[in-house]
């Protein structure tokens, strides 16, 4: 199929390159930056709303639904942008492709990992009983 | 030019110091003991550690600077906002904004803190 003239620069590379998915990167980078923009102004209101930020105040938040689920997918989207940021900022400054990939895969150890543990630690607090 | 840097130096900073405080807390929230401990550390820290308050400023800061010069880059992506004039206004405003609202939550967490 041909673009033709109207084609935006990303509707010519998106699925190009030997990667075929660059474009991709590029927008998921932008989709998650602005689903970010929406999640962290709610943890910032819900925080500076909340009566106190003592531990059962902070229990019940998290334990209702309205809490649990913009704090599950601030969690995920979150972790998703930190790993396509620090994927470029590795493509811009590791210049070895050996210790590229090694940096690449680290990090993506480091973002499924930390999202297991984040999503876990927030699990047990919505599922679990109230003090 | 030095915004479009900032944005990367507080998106590592995040990235690393902010998810890992977000991890750390959720975990500790849900335990019954682990969150005294963890509160008992960041208040022992803010006595006797000072540059442990500096970072967290640091990481609140870094918090609105990428937020705002995030933004910042969405109007650029879209091929606006590339003036001289305006293109250094805007990366002054993400700063300026950004002083401002780390202060403003300061303000506030301190003043709740009494």
């Amino acid at each position: 199929m041909s673009l033709g003239e109207s084609a935006t620069p990303l509707g010519k590379v998106r699925g190009l390159g030997s990667a075929h998915h660059g474009g991709e990167h590029w927008l998921t980078e932008r989709v998650t930056s602005i689903a970010l923009l929406f999640l962290g102004a709610w943890l910032l209101a819900s925080l500076l709303l909340l009566p106190k930020l003592d531990q059962r105040t902070l229990v019940e938040w998290l334990h209702a639904p309205s809490g649990a689920i913009p704090m599950a997918l601030l969690i995920v989207v979150g972790f998703r942008h930190a790993l396509d940021g620090m994927k470029v900022v590795v493509d811009d400054y590791v210049h070895e492709e050996g210790s590229r990939f090694l940096w690449n895969i680290l990090l993506l150890f480091l973002a499924v990992g930390g999202g297991a543990i984040a999503l876990f630690g927030l699990a047990r607090i919505s599922f679990g009983a109230l003090a | 030019m030095a915004v479009s840097i900032l944005h990367r130096a507080t998106g590592v900073a995040l990235s690393f110091a902010g998810l890992a405080i977000l991890t750390w807390w959720l975990f500790a929230l849900g335990s019954a003991d682990g969150y005294a401990k963890f509160e008992a550390f960041i208040n022992w820290t803010a006595l006797h550690v000072p540059w442990v308050k500096l970072v967290l400023i640091g990481i609140t800061w870094s918090f609105f600077q990428h937020l705002l010069s995030g933004i910042r880059h969405l109007v650029m992506d879209t091929g606006a906002a590339f003036e001289l004039g305006i293109n250094k206004t805007f990366a002054i405003l993400t700063i300026v904004g950004s002083i401002l609202l780390t202060a403003l939550v300061w303000f506030y967490l301190l003043g709740a803190a009494k």
